[in-house]
């Protein structure tokens, strides 16, 4: 018989090496999902990791894999802070649909008017509402102790009905004939989140996704916040001990964290997306979750894991519209990578032992 | 706005109906919560019970059917949550978080071909005389078995916490593992069973959505119910008799709301569908100063190293 013993310090090896085998097995197990549902599982899993890469038709689902890594990226990083510290922001869908209401707000407000720092500010706005946003649960949380989890996911469903009463209501195109939805902003060329080389899918939030990567990679590693936050995750005693104020850190990671949601949001929304519509959020801050576990909330490792994440989300769009594959099946598949993700970190912070025979 | 429209003893009957959802989900989180393990996959175990009673019932035409299998399918899926913390250690909030995300996908994929159909309706329960009390009796006693066995329930779990042996091990084991443990209980064959316990109350929970308060299927239909419920015991101090008293103070802004969205209030729709979770995180801020009563072992893995 095996006992399980818990390692000294986590295997480095078995760090990176869990979320290859998850990703492994989600596609043996995601395969076996696709079978039952009566499509070829190869051809469906060709799909979805091959073709948005290196087939045929890569050329246009390339920059589409930019568009959709850029906010799940972004949004990951400062969730991965919080999580680094035992802080669980899982608002973030509500952080990113106030950042983006924010920015495209304050372009709707001075509409038609040609300005060109107007984008910059619609980023500062966009990140001011999402860390406003982020800091009321972190507020409850140091004032009264409540749990941010809740609160922050009960403000997900707040934000989700200010978005439809602004479509509807106050930021609702006074030309648009009576149908719901805000002007397009991709037709008001200051406020427009262009592509920076066209064709490329490269626009003003991938770039923001890449900074905040080595951003996060230095102040982790290189920089005294980083440090702190990392010991309050691991040791929050010894943390509290060396002097880390952990109501500082607690509004620092939720301000943060939301910021860049409210940024991933205000790029959406003045780019791909174009009008504050009523559903214009699609899970990006959920799936976000997903993101930074899978790339060990570690900047690099995020930084995969949101392409691959992006990845099935275009394979699950090509495998709808081809082999009627249903998009909720990429939902499952997307859920399953988390369970056994989860559930190969037994690896990394244990280890199999050989019982010895007991002494008769 | 025409407030007249609104009548008390429909709404007070309605209260009672949208409460049971609740009131299912937040007493089984809180037998699991009370053996110390915390399961926020409430949400993702109340939508695949709702898909699964709902798909289930409309096969076979039996709504009894349909809730029992909403139970099975719901402490199935908590049964993976339990694998994932109790024999894999992983962490509880990132397990219980993947549940939710899990279940709405699940939910979604089985549930496609039963959008837009009409459930079978589950019958009133017929008290004879007691329906016919003038504003009590049809406020009390017109509804559905469901109703009446989610108070049931609480009190059946007040006895089982309070009363009984089994009741005082469980307690046990969520306020100290190790001393459990050291006095040989099994410490993750218990949490097992509170988990599964859990995830069937969340089940049956979703299915009343499903075919009794809605009656419909739609992808997404608990709408942060399941949450809510996490929250619910919390506000109850995680005391069955308050669940009751939390579960019919939420539906009953609810209740309200819709009835107020149906009045044409003055307020916009908009603002008046976020009073349910706005009232939630009002009332976590009150409750958190009680804390100090949660199950001292709540959240944190055990592991037997001996």
């Amino acid at each position: 018989m095996f006992k399980i013993e818990k390692r000294p310090i986590p295997s480095a090896k078995w760090n990176w090496g869990a979320p290859i085998v998850a990703v492994l097995l989600t596609m043996v197990f995601g395969g076996a999902l696709f079978a039952v549902l009566g499509v070829n599982p190869f051809l469906a899993l060709e799909k979805i990791f091959y073709e948005p890469l290196l087939g045929e038709y890569a050329f246009y689902y390339r920059p589409q894999l930019l568009v959709k890594a850029a906010p799940l990226i972004l949004i990951a990083i400062g969730l991965s802070l919080g999580f680094r510290a035992g802080i669980w922001n899982i608002g973030a869908e509500g952080q990113y649909i106030i950042g983006a209401l924010c920015g495209a707000g304050l372009a709707l407000a001075l509409y038609p008017m040609e300005l060109f720092i107007l984008l910059p500010l619609m980023v500062i706005a966009g990140a001011i509402g999402g860390a406003l946003w982020g800091l009321i649960p972190a507020f409850l949380k140091v004032r009264f102790g409540t749990n941010e989890i809740l609160v922050s996911l009960m403000l997900v469903y707040v934000a989700e009905q200010l978005l439809a009463s602004m479509a509807l209501g106050l930021m609702k195109n006074p030309e648009g004939m009576g149908f719901p939805g805000s002007r397009n902003l991709q037709q008001y060329p200051s406020a427009h989140n262009a592509e920076i080389i066209s064709g490329t899918g490269m626009h003003w939030g991938v770039v923001a996704a890449l900074i905040a990567v080595i951003f996060a990679y230095i102040v982790l590693s290189r920089h005294m916040f980083g440090f702190s936050l990392r010991m309050s995750g691991m040791a929050p005693r010894a943390a509290k001990f060396a002097g880390v104020n952990p109501t500082r850190m607690v509004l620092i990671c939720m301000g943060i964290s939301g910021a860049l949601a409210g940024m991933a949001g205000l790029f959406e929304i003045a780019g791909p997306a174009g009008q504050v519509s009523i559903d214009f959020n699609v899970g990006y801050g959920f799936t976000a979750i997903i993101v930074a576990f899978l790339g060990r909330l570690n900047p690099v490792g995020i930084l995969l894991a949101g392409i691959l994440m992006a990845l099935t989300y275009i394979g699950g769009e090509i495998t709808q519209s081809q082999m009627g594959l249903p998009l909720a099946a990429i939902q499952v598949f997307q859920g399953m990578l988390l369970f056994f993700l989860l559930a190969m970190d037994l690896l990394t912070n244990y280890r199999f032992r050989p019982t010895a025979k007991e002494a008769a | 706005m025409d407030l007249s429209s609104i009548n008390p003893v429909l709404l007070l009957a309605s209260l009672m109906v949208a409460a049971t959802p609740l009131l299912f989900a937040a007493l089984g989180e809180l037998i699991v919560e009370r053996a110390g393990v915390l399961n926020l996959g409430v949400e993702g175990m109340m939508i695949t019970g709702a898909v699964s009673g709902f798909i289930i019932a409309v096969e076979s035409g039996s709504p009894a059917l349909g809730f029992i299998c909403a139970a099975i399918a719901g402490a199935l899926l908590s049964l993976l949550f339990a694998l994932l913390t109790q024999v894999f250690l992983a962490n509880q909030v990132a397990s219980g978080l993947a549940l939710t995300l899990f279940g709405l996908g699940l939910s979604a994929l089985l549930g496609q071909g039963y959008v837009g159909i009409k459930p079978p309706s589950t019958p009133k329960l017929d008290l004879g005389m007691l329906a016919d009390i003038p504003f009590i009796g049809r406020v009390l006693f017109t509804h559905d078995l469901m109703v009446y066995l989610a108070l049931a329930l609480a009190i059946a779990i007040w006895f089982f916490l309070h009363r009984t042996r089994a009741g005082l091990i469980l307690r046990g084991v969520g306020e100290n593992h190790d001393a459990a443990h050291a006095l040989g209980y099994k410490v993750v064959m218990i949490r097992f069973a509170a988990i599964a316990f859990g995830g069937a109350c969340a089940g049956v929970g979703g299915a009343y959505l499903s075919l009794v308060r809605v009656p419909q299927w739609t992808e997404g239909m608990t709408a942060g119910i399941g949450w809510i419920a996490l929250a619910l015991v919390v506000f109850a101090s995680w005391k069955p008799g308050r669940v009751i008293l939390g579960a019919y103070l939420f539906g009953g802004v609810n209740v309200l709301q819709l009835n107020l969205q149906a009045a044409g209030a003055a307020i916009p729709v908009e603002y008046l569908a976020m009073s349910p979770y706005l009232v939630t995180i009002l009332v976590l801020v009150i409750m958190s100063a009680e804390r100090s009563r949660a199950p001292a072992s709540l959240g944190r893995p055990f592991h037997a190293s001996h």
